[in-house]
């Protein structure tokens, strides 16, 4: 490809993830407003307020009741970098998601890194071994830790003194041990490999250079969806831990329908997100060429 | 061997999930307010709950319905992450470019709004099998994008293949390769997704339950009893008994369906 | 300094128990001498303050900050509910309450250094009663549009003038925060805040200029920092102190308290009945869009008297509180020692009087289902938010006991938010199960709920005039009681206003929840409260013994 072609392809991604970013962003506005306690503030039970106290705050929360006009400010603010106030926390959006993002980051790099390293830990000995017991240990293993509650797990760790950043890893590595057994069994299966083992190849050899090449297009595309995965894990990983992340963030923005800070991580995870399967995408392609 | 073992013990789970309703004395709802958060016993075999409740009785009367929904679920998110990753992987060009983009969004949104909004909706009257059925259904909506891209990326991966490139050469209907041909060469990716699902489906309902969805007191559902697990430091060992249900019941359906192999 | 004050866990009986006890005291006195000065203290805090600003704090973890850095004029004390002079040494309300006059202490400074007097007094009161600020602090002064003249005739006199009488004025004084005219970050109370980081902690540093001494002479905080880690999931907060990572617990449920009472009986304390209560409610609004059936059940007296009685509050307070709690008695704790009915008994449970008043009022049961006079099925929903356990479980067991007369009820729980929708706004809900805690000891603190037009008169609110007579009357009542001097003529008339309410049922009161609390060996001079914060409202005597203090 020229250089003058893939930067028309990238000047093309580019307008499409701006194009999906803007959509998302005003489909949060429009879900968030139209959702039921959008103008409930918890301040209105406050008995000491007086008349006038509650209509100011009811007046606040009408402020942000037009959706296009406050998704048109809102952007505005982006321009200059100004992503506004939280209404509910009452601090710079910009702060908080600056302040969290290196907890949350954290915890998914572990719990991607480590969730994959767990699934394939599990899986390929599942599919190498001849005896089937292995294959129904990992697999009693795995479909036991996808039905133990994020919560409890969590809880548990932290009290027998247990690192809480991996278990988002805990909780994705179930998540994916399936795909990675039926995909490898899937490969060794194949006439081609099944003639190499036959053959005496290594297993070592076999498994880079001919399995996981075959599978590398189904791989990449859930390397992408594990980054959406991991943060989905991460939401109440970090509210029940108290881990000051981007999740738990999320997770009190919702609660208070805290309109400007959930446009804002919708902005912000949309772009993640697409930029990870834009990347997994380009790897596959290039994996199956 | 193993399969009649796992129908057996379908069956068994089956039985006794109907029958604990039909049974004299047993009620999921009933309190033996003198008996709260009691040991195992004879009388009741899993112990009782902090409102004195049978913990079986509730077990086994989740099992009938939630097993029910949650694989409803599955195999609805399944069905739809194979039309949309299908045709996109299989369209290619424009089309799978704006399903990408379509994907990409639904997995981005706070798509929490519309399950809260959902619940607005449904009359405060509604039975707690309604709410329910309403919770699945809305979680089997939503939850096709992250397997549709992995369903896309295989549809993508065998698209050339000589055994497409034959069907097509032989005048295959495009429908009809993207079926017959290319879709069962994706069986382990899809089998994979199905019986993670269920699990997955189980304990959202149970986190959906903190905010109203999910069946009221006292219906039991698999979610609503793993929610009990909130506080596992201060729980009866007994309480974790719906997490080797739902093991159990996966694990044997694994075993009986054609999608699961002879494997667990 | 007395130890413990409160309602104890263990009672000894026998002489072995006796040894026990003396060797116990011998212990406590042992570990006293262990007791040292500086130090730091941790605890948790269930969220973010969202301000740091004292006349703004409204959510319990500003106002956590608020009591802990900031200097009031006066303080109602946490154990005898008297007031006690703080920066103020004495004061004097005149012009029927329309006026306060203050003398300040001397020889006060802030943290910074400055010099306490009465224009940071007129400055803090200035800001306050600014009508922009809209704060649950500055609202409950304002008797009249008019903004207070304040006075300042010497450094250490400062006089206030409302427009109008505000009933007892002096207690709203434990709230306001002084603030230095001169630097913003100067602070008059035992702690300044040090360090902040969001979503992980608060760091409290000593104020080493705070104004209060022991009777040794030496200047009070006895600790030199206060930790105040952010943590939401009361599992961790409760495995944190049992690691001896925190030192107190201000906030303990009755599940953790008797688990905590198992392993370590001394650790745990029991103040009695606080001042939260659990309450449920009927939707008796006129623009509520409920059927006109239910709106007649609602709004019949009898229906909600029988509804009480079906009621069994004692295992309520059993079996969700596990027993640290008791059936209420009306609208007021008896925590509130000066204000509380002592005459109101609760509601008994009786079954056989509910159906009594329920065939009286045109019901009737068949088939174990009660029909009204028009033959529909007395059925309703109860709502509740979702997330609180206990709440979800009086929830259930309310279910069945109004199932046992006949009436079905369907259990709702909604996101707070959604919750509050419907309560304050569309007015979609038939029934309401919440809590409610009396942050004021005085019933003034209240008009905002039992005034007929008032937005927080939960069953009917903002009524043009009052629906029913006994609203009037109620809405009278406090009145009368707003303008009146005399406390005991006070007490009279609010005395009047619970027997109202207990006749009425427009709230029908459950269970008054005992204060729960937890502190570390290593604490000393502790004196659990019912009333917040309860745990740590003596903090500035507070020591902290390290030898005993576990693993940092």
């Amino acid at each position: 490809m020229t250089p003058a072609a893939m930067l028309v392809r990238i000047a093309r991604q580019l307008r499409a993830v701006g194009i999906t970013v803007l959509a998302g962003g005003l489909l949060t506005t429009a879900l968030v407003r139209m959702s039921p306690g959008f103008d409930a503030d918890e301040r209105l039970l406050d008995a000491r307020l007086d008349g006038r106290s509650q209509a100011a705050v009811r007046a606040e929360h009408s402020a942000n009741g037009n959706v296009l006009r406050f998704y048109a400010q809102h952007l505005r603010g982006m321009l200059y970098g100004n992503l506004g106030v939280s209404p509910s926390l009452r601090q710079p959006i910009a702060d908080l998601i600056v302040a969290r993002l290196p907890v949350t980051a954290e915890l998914m790099a572990i719990g991607v890194v480590g969730g994959w390293a767990l699934a394939l830990a599990l899986a390929l000995p599942a599919v190498l071994c001849r005896q089937r017991t292995a294959s129904r240990i990992a697999g009693t293993v795995s479909t036991c830790m996808l039905c133990f509650p994020p919560a409890a797990m969590a809880v548990l760790v932290f009290s027998w003194g247990g690192p809480v950043r991996c278990i988002v890893a805990l909780v994705l590595f179930p998540r994916l041990f399936d795909y990675f057994r039926n995909l490898l069994e899937d490969a060794y299966a194949r006439p081609h490999i099944v003639t190499a083992r036959a053959k005496g190849l290594p297993p070592a050899r076999i498994l880079l250079r001919h399995v996981l090449p075959a599978c590398a297009p189904q791989f990449l595309a859930l390397a992408g969806i594990s980054v959406s995965m991991a943060f989905g894990a991460a939401i109440p990983v970090e509210t029940l831990c108290g881990l000051p992340g981007i999740g738990q963030l999320a997770w009190k923005a919702a609660i208070a329908r805290d309109l400007p800070v959930l446009v804002s991580l919708t902005m912000m995870i949309t772009v993640v997100t697409q930029v990870c399967n834009a990347i997994s995408d380009g790897s596959s392609r290039g994996a199956a060429a | 061997m193993r399969r009649t073992f796992a129908w057996m013990v379908l069956a068994a789970l089956l039985a006794a999930s109907l029958a604990a309703g039909f049974l004299p004395g047993a009620s999921y709802s009933k309190q033996h307010r003198e008996l709260t958060n009691a040991s195992p016993s004879f009388r009741f075999p899993l112990g009782t709950d902090d409102l004195g409740r049978d913990r079986l009785v509730r077990l086994l009367c989740a099992t009938r319905i939630s097993l029910l929904l949650a694989a409803a679920a599955a195999l609805g998110a399944l069905i739809l992450a194979v039309i949309a990753g299908g045709t996109a992987g299989y369209l290619g060009g424009r089309f799978d470019r704006a399903m990408v983009r379509g994907i990409d969004l639904m997995l981005s949104l706070p798509w929490l709004f519309l399950l809260i909004a959902a619940r607005a909706l449904l009359p405060l009257n509604a039975s707690p099998e309604t709410s329910l059925v309403v919770t699945y259904f809305l979680l089997s909506l939503l939850g096709w994008a992250a397997p549709a891209r992995v369903v896309r990326a295989g549809v993508r991966s065998f698209h050339g293949s000589d055994f497409v490139l034959q069907a097509r050469a032989e005048g295959c209907r495009e429908s009809r390769v993207l079926l017959r041909h290319i879709l069962p060469n994706l069986q382990p990716v899809l089998a994979a997704q199905f019986w993670t699902s269920i699990p997955v489906f189980i304990l959202a309902e149970a986190n959906l339950g903190f905010l109203g969805l999910s069946a009221s007191e006292p219906f039991p559902t698999w979610g609503n009893l793993l929610r009990e697990l909130q506080s596992p430091l201060t729980v009866r060992p007994e309480a974790f008994a719906p997490v080797a249900a739902v093991a159990l019941a996966v694990l044997c359906f694994k075993l009986v369906s054609p999608w699961g192999g002879s494997q667990v | 300094m007395n130890p413990r004050i409160g309602k104890l866990t263990y009672t000894p009986r026998t002489p072995c128990a006796a040894v026990t006890r003396v060797a116990a005291l011998g212990l406590l006195f042992a570990a006293a001498a262990l007791a040292q000065f500086g130090g730091e203290l941790r605890f948790c805090l269930h969220g973010d303050p969202k301000t740091f600003d004292p006349l703004l704090a409204e959510d319990s973890n500003s106002e956590a900050v608020r009591y802990l850095t900031g200097g009031v004029l006066l303080r109602v004390n946490r154990v005898t509910q008297e007031f006690t002079p703080e920066l103020a040494t004495s004061w004097k309300v005149d012009q029927q309450g329309r006026r306060i006059t203050f003398h300040l202490r001397h020889d006060v400074a802030f943290s910074d250094g400055a010099p306490f007097s009465a224009a940071d007094v007129a400055y803090t009161m200035t800001r306050l009663m600014d009508p922009k600020l809209h704060s649950p602090v500055a609202d409950p002064f304002r008797s009249s549009d008019d903004m207070p003249q304040i006075a300042v005739p010497s450094p250490d006199t400062v006089s206030i003038t409302f427009g109008a009488p505000v009933s007892g004025l002096e207690r709203l004084f434990d709230q306001v925060a002084i603030l230095s005219a001169r630097s913003p970050k100067a602070v008059l109370g035992p702690f300044a805040v040090a360090d902040y980081k969001p979503g992980v902690e608060v760091l409290l540093s000593r104020n080493g200029n705070y104004w209060k001494k022991d009777a040794s002479g030496r200047r009070l905080p006895y600790v030199d920092r206060i930790r105040l880690l952010i943590q939401e999931n009361r599992e961790i907060e409760l495995v944190k102190f049992q690691r001896g990572e925190i030192d107190l617990i201000n906030t303990l449920d009755p599940q953790d308290f008797e688990r905590l009472s198992r392993q370590s009986p001394s650790s745990v304390a029991d103040a009695g009945a606080g001042l939260e209560s659990e309450m449920m409610w009927f939707n008796q609004a006129a623009k509520s869009p409920l059927p006109a059936y239910k709106k007649t059940w609602f709004a019949s007296q009898p229906f909600r008297r029988a509804v009480s009685e079906a009621i069994h509050r004692e295992d309520i307070a059993r079996v969700v509180f596990k027993g640290h709690a008791k059936p209420s008695k009306g609208p007021i704790s008896p925590a509130n020692k000066f204000w509380f009915n002592s005459a109101l008994q609760p509601h008994p449970y009786d079954l056989a009087s509910a159906l009594r008043r329920l065939e009286q009022a045109g019901f009737h049961r068949r088939d174990g289902v009660l029909y009204d006079r028009d033959g529909h099925a007395v059925e309703f929903s109860l709502a509740t938010n979702a997330g609180n356990h206990s709440r979800e479980q009086m929830a259930a067991m309310i279910q069945q006991d109004l199932e046992a007369i006949g009436i079905h009820v369907n259990l709702v729980t909604l996101d707070f938010p959604s919750l509050i929708e419907r309560m304050t706004k569309t007015f979609q809900y038939e029934a309401c199960l919440l809590g409610l805690t009396n942050l004021d000891l005085d019933p003034s603190g209240q008009m905002n709920v039992w005034l007929s037009s008032a937005a927080n008169h939960q069953w009917n609110p903002s009524q043009p005039t009052p629906a029913t007579a006994w609203e009037a009357e109620i809405d009278q009542l406090m009145r009368a009681q707003a303008g009146e001097r005399s406390a005991a003529r006070r007490k009279q008339l609010f005395d009047r206003v619970q027997q109202i309410v207990w006749e009425q049922e427009p709230f029908l009161y459950l269970v008054d929840k005992n204060s729960l609390m937890a502190f570390s060996p290593a604490l000393h001079h502790t004196a659990p409260s019912s009333i917040q914060p309860q745990a740590y409202w003596n903090i500035d005597v507070m020591q902290k013994s390290t030898r005993l203090a576990g693993s940092r």
